[in-house]
């Protein structure tokens, strides 16, 4: 206990200031209304769901939840239900067995709510397109509006990719 | 037919109860002797006074909807049980009859012969189904226990005839004074000990368990509700007037057996999966809530602080009242379930709310009513309770004091348990998907078990919001057996216990809680404007939660009680496991049994009646057959009277 | 007046007492955390969503959340909050707020069952569990206070243990301290009974029975859980601690009632978060352990007010 005492008081906040910029992102476009937008620049509730990757952006993810990325002082949070979740965070390819639980899970999500995308798996099967256990991109099962290449992407990116979905404005959407 | 004959003869019975009450309540009281009727024991003596009257409007609360719900119970049943639903008639209405008379009893004699056949009506009653091996047993561990209680009734009163020189139960309170004390506490030890297993306070609990869920819902309804509380009227009669003033272990003692009755009762309540068995220990629970308070009444009695006394014993009386309404509307609410989906079994039902919508909710009312939710009546009496507990520090001695300590924590435990134990039971039983086909199938009952029900649901509701309607005459029931009122103070606004130290609203609690209710929701509906509703399924991490087997199990809800508790349960676990015939790592079929045992059974009854039988093998003995021995023994006893005789 | 005052101050302060001992751990954690009025941009969004219902939910399950809500709401009624004169609606002493509590507990574990889901049922079983456990060291623990306090009416006990000065000074009364704060940890589903931030269905107590919930029902509950946790906060601090609340009406009392409970609210989450931070969560069946040490501890209470007398 003194010990734990000792570190947590000698230990300063160690976040990276700032917020992370636009760069390494595509975007697919989506009309959020700016209610909503304002809303969800407050508070966004995120659902992470893995259709099958390799856990490779599973610990990029969980990066975002240490001090250092820090991804709740932006009012972002991840919770456990999609009945909680305005945001889904979708890795991997999606895999046979995973494609209907996603389907799912996009459906149990209450309106509003957006997808992103992380990863080269997810944007279109990375190094896993074409095996025989592999469904299709995260697009070809739930409609996608932010897609954050990278084979992991840094934090940093999917930190941009989610704020990015929020303050997307209504500039057509290409499905 | 047969059951239109049973309307018209119980329910008139119950309503006359129920005036010969209410008259009693408002003061008229009457004082009858007949000894032509019976030329022994100074013949029949009836009277009726307060405390009797409020156990006959007790009796007429509880028997009346009973009667009501009978009338549709007993009409699908086959032609040939009509013969059967006519004798059930004329067993119910002999049993009112013993019951009320029973209360208005005045003499050993005349309280004997009533009880006596409050016990055979009731026995033949529960035998109604029986051609089933379980009816039969609970038939007959039933005519034992009650037997055996009689027989230390009797035993008791006999001691307290012979002590006071009378068989009047009045004359032996004005003299009980200069009774040699020992004598009056083999007494209380005696007739407590018949009555306690009347009313089914542990260790004298094993018949309820058994005899109500084996006879008709609306039998199990009336003795649950109603049998229990004479054990009870027997109880308040020894404790505080026939008897005199006891010393203060009297009052331990019944406390000390109501908290076990409560906190076991409830535990065993909380494993059960049979519907009726689960209420018949809820009953064993609700009995020791009602002793609590019965015994701390004669604890503060033996110290002479009569309006706490009075407090106490009011708290209990309430008690008495409203569980009569709640486990009576739980009990018809159990007999309508039966009755719709054929089976006992919680683990076999679910989705019985969208099935049978108003007995749902009127079973969820009794449910909040038993788990003491405000603004319920059950509330309103563990509230007194724990009031008259919590005064308990007037008492000057620390043994005491820790006594009742223990007992607060008891009925704090009961409440909670209590509270899980509903959950279970409802829960389970209405929401979710039915776990079954019968239950697939269920529809809803006719509209007079509705309304006998709604009928108890609505008095729960109304004693619940207005308690003053039954505290104040049971302040006069106190003043007449204590000589005091008790320590309450009733205002337009609610109910003050002890002086300053506890205050309660019910009625506003309640029209607090229903305004707070509506404005939040009217505030939705003026502001939020679309409120969007989108029906899914339930999230199941994904995968298609359409099959009941996902749903919680009553067993799987009971388990973290089983665990904490393991050591009243002992539980018996046992694992067997098939392997496929051609390899011993692929499983064919796994039994795994959990059982849990009562200790009370194994440790008490199962060694007595074993003793029991190896003495009685040990006398047969006697019985040769032998016609010599028969001579033999003829003579040494002609010769043993006659040198006593001398 | 006063009452109206108070009790909006208990609606609309529980989420910034959340989002303060959020904040409170945060930088525990070295981390900057999220802002201290989160809890409430949380909440408005919420109310802006469409809530998805599952098809084998009765209307239980859309009742519960206005019937917990209704339950605190009424119990914000009867704590007395910044003045014992006026500041509480005399419906019932704290065993009616105990009562309260548990008929929320009540639908919440109805609503856990009803949407047929073992997550739900699994909630609903521990949580009564919980319940059940906690009730009678509550119960002795107020057995202890008014043994002190000679009532049990809140307003009342608060004013005569605020004339005994040496009051801390009294096993008794910090015995039943310790219970009460340990019972509130149960109670309101913090570690190390139950984390209030986990993910795992295995793990979760309050959680698992509200996993069904979205809009604005899951407002309800989690505003819900905020009061619950403020007057749980707001009772431990004017009973153990009783000075600083106002006596009186006047406004110059109700202001110095508010300072005094911004102070002891601060103390206790402080000390909450520090607790939090520093043990992980006890394993579910170690949890009546627990309890019955802090039934042991409120035991201990009373009986040293009967040796003590």
């Amino acid at each position: 206990m003194k010990l734990l005492l000792r570190k947590v008081i000698g230990t300063a906040v160690v976040t990276e200031p700032g917020r992370p910029r636009d760069a390494d992102i595509e975007t697919l476009g989506h009309a959020l209304s700016e209610r909503v937008r304002k809303l969800y620049g407050r508070s966004l509730h995120i659902r992470e769901v893995d259709a099958g990757s390799c856990n490779g952006c599973e610990i990029e993810i969980g990066g975002l939840n240490s001090p250092y990325y820090d991804l709740e002082r932006f009012g972002l949070h991840f919770v456990a239900s999609p009945r909680h979740a305005d945001c889904l965070l979708v890795t991997g390819p999606v895999t046979r067995n995973m494609a209907d639980p996603l389907k799912r899970t996009y459906d149990a999500t209450p309106e509003p709510k957006f997808v992103v995308a992380v990863g080269d798996c997810a944007k279109d099967c990375g190094i896993f397109a074409g095996g025989y256990g592999v469904f299709g991109p995260v697009s070809s099962v739930v409609p996608v509006d932010v897609v954050v290449p990278g084979c992991p992407p840094a934090p940093r990116a999917i930190l941009a990719g989610i704020l990015k979905a929020v303050e997307l404005r209504a500039s057509g959407s290409v499905r | 037919m047969a059951n239109r004959i049973s309307l018209w003869l119980t329910v008139p019975l119950a309503v006359l109860v129920l005036v010969g009450g209410a008259a009693g309540l408002s003061g008229w009281s009457f004082d009858v002797v007949l000894p032509h009727v019976l030329p022994i024991g100074g013949g029949v003596a009836l009277g009726l006074d307060r405390l009797s009257a409020f156990f006959l409007v007790i009796i007429a609360a509880g028997v009346l909807p009973c009667a009501v719900f009978a009338f549709a119970y007993t009409r699908h049943q086959k032609p040939e049980r009509d013969g059967m639903t006519a004798a059930l008639a004329a067993g119910m209405s002999l049993f009112i009859v013993s019951m009320a008379c029973l209360v208005l009893a005045r003499n050993v004699l005349t309280f004997l012969v009533f009880w006596e056949a409050m016990s055979l009506a009731s026995y033949f009653l529960i035998m109604t189904e029986n051609d089933r091996s379980e009816t039969r047993r609970a038939g007959w561990l039933y005519a034992v226990m009650t037997h055996a209680g009689l027989a230390c009734i009797l035993l008791g009163f006999l001691t307290m005839a012979q002590s006071s020189g009378s068989l009047s139960m009045t004359a032996w309170a004005q003299a009980a004074a200069a009774i040699d004390p020992s004598k009056r506490n083999v007494a209380f030890v005696l007739v407590a000990a018949g009555f306690l297993s009347k009313a089914g306070a542990i260790p004298f609990h094993i018949w309820l368990p058994r005899a109500h869920p084996a006879a008709p819902s609306h039998i199990s309804a009336v003795m649950s509700a109603v049998m229990i509380k004479l054990g009870v009227y027997g109880l308040v009669r020894i404790g505080f007037e026939w008897l005199g003033v006891g010393p203060r272990w009297w009052g331990v003692l019944i406390l000390l057996i109501g908290a076990v009755s409560a906190v076991a009762g409830v535990l065993y309540a909380i494993i059960d999966s049979d519907l009726k068995r689960l209420l018949a220990y809820s009953t064993v629970e609700n009995v020791g809530v009602i002793l609590l308070g019965i015994g701390a009444g004669l604890i503060f009695h033996s110290y002479d602080l009569d309006s706490l006394a009075a407090l106490s014993v009011a708290a209990a009386l309430l008690h008495c009242l409203n569980h009569t309404i709640f486990k009576a509307l739980l009990f018809l609410g159990a007999g309508a379930i039966v009755h719709a989906t054929g089976t006992r079994n919680i683990e076999e039902m679910g989705g019985l709310l969208r099935r049978m919508p108003q007995t749902g909710a009127l079973f969820l009312i009794g449910s909040l009513a038993i788990s003491a939710m405000p603004p319920l009546n059950g509330f309103v009496s563990e509230w007194l309770t724990f009031q008259a507990l919590l005064l308990s520090f007037r008492v000057p001695e620390q043994f005491v004091n820790l006594v009742f300590a223990i007992a607060i924590a008891a009925l704090a435990l009961t409440a909670g348990l209590a509270a899980a134990c509903f959950v279970r039971a409802f829960g389970i039983t209405f929401l979710a998907m039915p776990r079954s086909e019968c239950v697939k199938q269920a529809h809803e009952v006719p509209w007079t078990m509705r309304l006998s029900m709604g009928v108890l649901a609505v008095l729960a509701a109304v004693l619940g919001i207005a308690p003053v309607v039954a505290l104040r005459p049971l302040g006069y029931v106190t003043a007449q057996l204590l000589g005091e009122q008790p320590d309450l103070a009733f205002s337009l606004s609610g109910v003050v216990a002890g002086g300053s130290f506890a205050a309660i609203a019910p009625g506003w609690v309640g029209l607090t809680l229903a305004v707070v209710i509506f404005a939040v929701w009217l505030g939705f509906r003026l502001t939020g404007g679309s409120l969007r509703k989108r029906y899914y399924d339930t999230w199941g991490c994904g995968r298609a939660v359409h099959s009941p087997n996902l749903e919680y199990t009553a067993a799987a809800f009971a388990n973290p009680f089983k665990r904490v508790f393991a050591f009243l349960y002992r539980p018996v676990t046992a694992i067997e496991i098939w392997p496929h015939g051609e390899s011993r790592l692929f499983v064919k079929t796994i039994k795994y049994r959990h059982e849990s045992r009562s200790i009370i059974e194994e440790g008490i009854y199962a060694p007595l009646a074993a003793a029991i039988r190896r003495t009685s093998a040990r006398i047969r003995a006697v019985q040769s057959g032998n016609v010599h021995s028969y001579l033999l023994y003829m003579f040494l006893v002609l010769v043993v009277l006659l040198l006593v005789a001398k | 007046m006063i009452l109206l005052v108070q009790w909006l101050l208990v609606v609309a302060g529980a989420p910034l007492l959340v989002g303060f001992i959020r904040k409170t751990k945060a930088r525990l954690q070295g981390r900057c955390g999220a802002n201290l009025w989160q809890p409430y941009r949380d909440l408005r969004k919420l109310f802006i969503k469409e809530v998805v219902i599952s098809e084998t939910t009765s209307w239980i399950f859309r009742f519960t959340p206005y019937v917990v809500i209704g339950a605190m709401l009424v119990a914000a009624l009867i704590v007395p909050v910044l003045t014992t004169a006026g500041g509480a609606l005399s419906l019932g002493n704290i065993v009616l707020l105990m009562y309260l509590f548990l008929l929320a507990t009540f639908f919440l574990a109805l609503a856990g069952l009803d949407a047929g889901s073992s997550f739900g049922g699994m909630g609903s079983s521990r949580e009564m569990a919980v319940a059940a456990l906690a009730e009678p060291t509550v119960m002795i623990a107020i057995f202890a206070i008014s043994l002190r306090a000679g009532t049990t009416g809140l307003s009342d006990m608060i004013n005569v243990l605020a004339g005994d000065r040496l009051l801390l000074l009294n096993p008794g009364h910090l015995l039943a301290f310790f219970s009460l704060f340990i019972v509130t940890l149960a109670e309101t589903g913090r570690l190390p009974v139950d984390n209030p931030s986990t993910h795992l269905e295995l793990t979760m107590i309050h959680e698992a029975m509200i996993l069904e919930y979205s809009g604005r029902y899951l407002a309800l509950i989690e505003w819900a859980s905020a009061i619950k946790l403020f007057l749980f906060f707001t009772l431990l601090g004017n009973i153990f601690i009783p000075w600083g609340i106002g006596r009186t009406e006047q406004p110059a009392a109700v202001l110095l009632g508010l300072v005094a409970l911004v102070v002891k609210l601060a103390a206790l989450g402080v000390s909450l978060a520090v607790l939090e931070t520093s043990v992980a969560k006890l394993r579910l069946f170690r949890v009546p352990a627990l309890l019955t040490g802090s039934f042991m501890l409120a035991l201990l209470a009373v009986i040293s007010f009967f040796f003590l007398r």
